[in-house]
């Protein structure tokens, strides 16, 4: 028995990293190289449908419901059952924009760019996991008072 | 609690009117700004900092942020639009763990290496350096030490460290993380035509008739070309779109021929349809007799695997693997020959129905045809091969260098084409296509460089497969990476990854903005300036050349890899690195430090600060009192102009959106090899293929080989890694915007359905997957956007969490060095 735990404890030091690990630095990864973490649970997307403020309005809207089992292929886009010009009334989404009409020469055709028909290309759906880091991009109406209030 | 939006007018309305009455008027809206001054942004264009594509951005500024930004829509390439991942730039440099200051192992204030990162000063880091990289100057020569760059480097960047390198410490030790992405393209370009990098451009999109996909997914990895493709084919009905590939993905939902076959099994495909070419008696013959040689290439050459590997002491050929004979057409029918529909059909698991359809696409001389592909083919251990057979069916049909006749290998940088490839970071290359092993390249370099004959070494040095094996084995112990994650990107990590970063005799140099995985494993780490903090040009797919300025400061004591390379070069003298012979036979070069003699030459150092953009600021070169950039970047180009390379004058590139070289008498070049359309191709020859001798291009002759490693009984699955829409690479960037995070938060193993009941897994359970040689833990997605056919799974490799790499095999193409990333036996258990 005395052997066994011998071995076991020379085991456990050779598969011990051989260097310090500063934790509170790599925050992708909170464990030593060699070591194999549990995977993170898999989260499903956030399906409330609560629109959220865009970072700067040339970002694309992330998309505040479920879209992973959503047909976009080139015989039916599903998304547009609902986005389109015509759809909303009923569905009570909000239109695709008006640059989604254009084409390469910046012309307007009657309906929505073939450009522009692959829409998780650019839209997202979220889901309900916590970012591993903070992000500290800075709203620009923020900086705009900040600019104001140092004078 | 929800707010109805009348409660919210309401509510406004009253906020609105208390803000009116406090504030003495302004000529200003109360609750919206209206001046000038204050809305007002600053827009400038960059180059997007991740794939190859190279779509321009608009970039806002505002009190030294960046703020906004949006695709360009003055840009030929992106008009426009990005994707999500573009969209976000905006985000990538704010993530809260930037490195802000130098980081060395120590224990009781001392270098460590198994001690723990303390933040040290610029001088304290550069001290160790120095101290390290004189020990294994002197002790192991030039071979000792090594750099690992990237085709994320600048093309300045690129330039200044191959210099310090192949000048300064004579070492051609230096390769970028290209190799793993690139360098089959590049082999496959130099054996066929003798020049590297596309004949054709983007324009093709607009002209084809038909697409096909060889092993790329550009649906998520070239979102905004596949915009193009989308385009074409969903506006032009006789448009056809072929996706072939190991495993359905995005780009199958607008495929008109899906097809998903056996790995490896590409090659037996486009043996076959070079044979249904010939068979049909659809040969460009005309062109065929006046463009092309052909040529029987070497078989049976290995894996790139260690050489006392059984597989390499079986090789008959690995000692002459690019080595190729003479041959004719009639030789080349008849090795095809064998390669039939049925053989193809057998072989590939495709429909027989499938595979002819795919065949008339290159036979009909009516379909204009472009072909694409990226890693399912470069990260192949017949790479290079596979390239070749590609070029092979363009060849027969004589549908090359037009509109929409077009051969295009795409790539995975934002500048692996103008930094990685052009500018030559290879452990075997100089600029402009030039290699270390050919005295007169080395002599040209010299004589550009202003250095003694006999500074560059003629023997090619490790490349990056090979590097690690040299870590591991001692055989280098200074080490320096920049801008690449290389130890969560490179294959086989336990066993030749990590033991050569962690061995006691080594010391390691991470220069990054963000403590990745590799940063984790080094001695030291450099806090790095990216992108648009720092002045550069990157180089797309299409051979469009782009600048961009510096818009923002780079946080805390962060400064660009082009600082720190040049900056490290004033610790060295010549004396020091250089052998007596050479210093003795130019006395003038005697005492003078690498700064003065690689960058003080007179070229590097030609120009004013005062040309450096007043709207600007320019860190390094108010640092070092020079334009460095365009220094650097005007040096570079004397390589290639009037040879084929032309590169515009450096400061047209900040009026451009870019140019396509060869950029002859002020105009750029969309089809090269096309008489009319490339000013390099003689009159009256219509098509000249001027990288070779004869101008004539290369059909080889080439066998579908096995790949290195295969399932078995014990490892029953396939394995394939690759990326994901939302994440670039690493995810070093893209997983610290939170929205591109939570798009796709953590890597999963994508498999089919009948394959996880087997194994008694749900989607979202817990599995070990190993191969023979590591293992790492994932959870099962059935139901996701890559549906693999049963016996194969794909894990994508951007999570620094789930390192995926620790199971994939470092085999390679024995020509290009490039891994196979995408081909490992592996088993999978619950846990």
């Amino acid at each position: 028995m005395r052997i066994l735990f011998i071995i076991c404890s020379v085991l456990c030091l050779l598969l011990q990293p051989t260097y310090a690990d500063n934790k509170d630095i790599f925050t992708l990864r909170q464990t030593p190289l060699e070591v194999v973490p549990e995977p993170p649970r898999m989260m499903p997307q956030d399906n409330k449908d609560q629109r959220k403020v865009r970072n700067y309005p040339e970002q694309p809207p992330v998309i505040p419901h479920k879209t992973e089992h959503y047909q976009v292929d080139a015989k039916v886009n599903q998304c547009m059952n609902c986005h389109a010009r015509r759809a909303i009334d009923e569905s009570n989404a909000p239109a695709v924009s008006i640059t989604h009409y254009m084409d390469r020469d910046n012309q307007f055709l009657a309906s929505v760019s073939p450009r522009r028909y692959f829409c998780n290309q650019c839209h997202v759906s979220q889901h309900e996991a916590k970012p591993l880091v903070e992000n500290e991009f800075i709203d620009v109406e923020d900086i705009i008072k900040y600019l104001k209030d140092k004078k | 609690m929800k707010i109805s939006r009348r409660d919210y007018i309401k509510a406004s309305a009253v906020l609105t009117a208390a803000t009116a009455a406090g504030i003495p008027t302004t000529g200003n809206a109360a609750n919206i700004e209206t001046s000038a001054e204050k809305i007002g942004l600053k827009w400038d264009k960059a180059p997007c900092r991740f794939c190859g594509t190279g779509c321009s951005v608009m970039l806002a500024t505002k009190g030294g942020k960046i703020v906004a930004s949006h695709g360009d829509v003055k840009s030929p390439v992106n008009r426009g639009l990005n994707c999500v991942k573009g969209y976000f730039l905006s985000k990538i440099m704010y993530g809260k763990d930037r490195l802000t200051q130098p980081l060395l192992r120590k224990t009781n204030g001392k270098y460590d290496k198994n001690g723990e990162f303390e933040a040290v000063s610029w001088d304290e880091a550069f001290d160790i350096m120095e101290e390290k990289f004189k020990k294994t100057l002197k002790e192991k020569g030039p071979t000792g030490v090594g750099m690992f760059g990237s085709g994320q480097w600048t093309v300045m960047e690129g330039y200044a460290a191959s210099k310090l390198m192949k000048a300064g410490f004579r070492s051609n030790n230096i390769d970028p993380n290209a190799r793993h992405c690139m360098a089959s393209a590049v082999g496959g370009f130099m054996r066929t035509f003798g020049i590297d990098e596309p004949m054709g451009c983007y324009d093709d999109f607009e002209a084809a008739d038909a697409f096909v996909l060889w092993g790329s997914n550009m649906s998520e990895m070239h979102p905004i070309l596949w915009t193009r493709i989308t385009d074409r084919r969903l506006s032009n009905e006789h448009v056809k779109v072929a996706v072939l590939s190991t495993y359905q993905h995005r780009s199958f939902d607008l495929a008109d021929i899906p097809m998903v076959f056996t790995p490896q099994t590409d090659m037996v495909i486009l043996n076959y349809i070079a044979n249904h070419i010939i068979q049909t008696g659809k040969v460009n013959k005309d062109f065929v007799s006046k463009h092309t040689n052909f040529r029987m290439g070497n078989k049976d050459i290995g894996y790139g695997l260690r050489p006392e590997h059984p597989l390499e002491q079986a090789a008959e050929n690995n000692d002459k693997v690019g080595g190729s004979s003479e041959s004719s057409f009639e030789e080349f029918a008849k090795f095809v020959s064998e390669y039939t529909l049925e053989k193809a059909h057998e072989m590939s698991g495709v429909s027989k129905e499938k595979l002819e359809a795919l065949a008339e696409l290159y036979a009909d001389p009516d379909t204009k045809v472009m072909s694409l592909w990226t890693m399912g083919v470069n990260q192949h251990t017949r790479g290079v091969w596979t390239n070749n057979l590609i070029y092979n069916i363009h060849l027969l049909t004589g549908k090359i260098s037009e509109p929409g006749n077009s051969p295009f290998s795409l790539t995975g940088q934002p500048s692996a084409c103008g930094t990685a490839r052009e500018v030559g970071t290879f452990s075997h290359r100089l600029p402009a296509d030039m290699v270390v092993k050919n005295p007169k390249h080395r002599k040209i370099a010299e004589k550009i460089w202003k250095l003694p004959e006999g500074t560059i070494p003629a023997k090619p040095g490790a490349h990056a497969v090979l590097q690690n094996r040299h870590l591991k084995d001692g055989k280098i112990n200074a080490y320096w990476v920049q801008v690449n994650n290389n130890m969560q990107a490179a294959p086989n990590m336990l066993e030749e990854g990590l033991p050569g970063y962690r061995n006691p005799d080594n010391f390691i140099i991470v220069s990054d903005a963000y403590p990745t995985v590799t940063a984790q494993a080094a001695d030291l780490i450099l806090p790095t300036a990216m992108w648009v903090e720092k002045e550069g040009a990157y180089g797309n797919a299409e051979r469009r050349t782009q600048a961009w300025h510096q818009l923002v400061d780079a946080p805390g004591e962060s400064r660009s890899d082009l600082w720190q390379l040049v900056e490290f070069s004033k610790r060295f003298t010549t004396d020091e690195v250089w052998p007596a012979e050479i210093l003795e036979s130019n006395p003038e070069y005697k005492g003078k430090t690498l700064y003065d003699v690689l960058y003080r030459n007179g070229n590097v150092d030609a120009y004013s600060i005062d040309e450096i953009s007043h709207d600007h600021n320019n860190q390094e070169s108010k640092e070092f009192g020079f334009y460095i950039q365009k220094g650097l970047f005007e040096e570079y180009a004397q390589f290639g102009r009037g040879h084929g390379h032309d590169l515009a004058p450096y400061d047209r590139y900040h009026e451009e959106r870019g140019l396509r070289w060869p950029v002859v008498d002020g105009k750029e070049t969309k089809w090269r090899f096309k008489e009319g359309s490339d000013p390099y191709v003689g009159e009256g020859k219509d098509f000249e293929f001027y990288g070779k001798p004869d101008g004539k291009a290369v059909i080889f002759g080439l066998p579908y080989e096995p790949p290195a490693e295969s399932p078995d009984e014990e490892y029953p699955f396939w394995l394939s890694t690759g990326r994901v829409l939302e994440h670039w690479h690493s995810g070093s960037m893209t997983q610290r915007v939170p929205e591109l995070y939570k798009a796709f938060p953590d890597a999963v193993c994508f498999m089919h359905p009948n394959d996880a009941e087997e194994l008694g897994v749900r989607r979202g359970d817990e599995v070990k997957i190993s191969s023979r040689r590591g293992s790492m833990n994932t959870r099962i997605e059935t139901r996701g956007r890559n549906k693999p056919p049963q016996g194969l799974v794909f894990v994508p490799w951007f999570d620094a969490s789930q390192l995926i790499n620790k199971v994939t095999l470092d085999a390679t193409d024995p020509i290009s060095k490039q891994t196979d990333f995408k081909k490992c036996a592996i088993k999978i258990e619950k846990v």
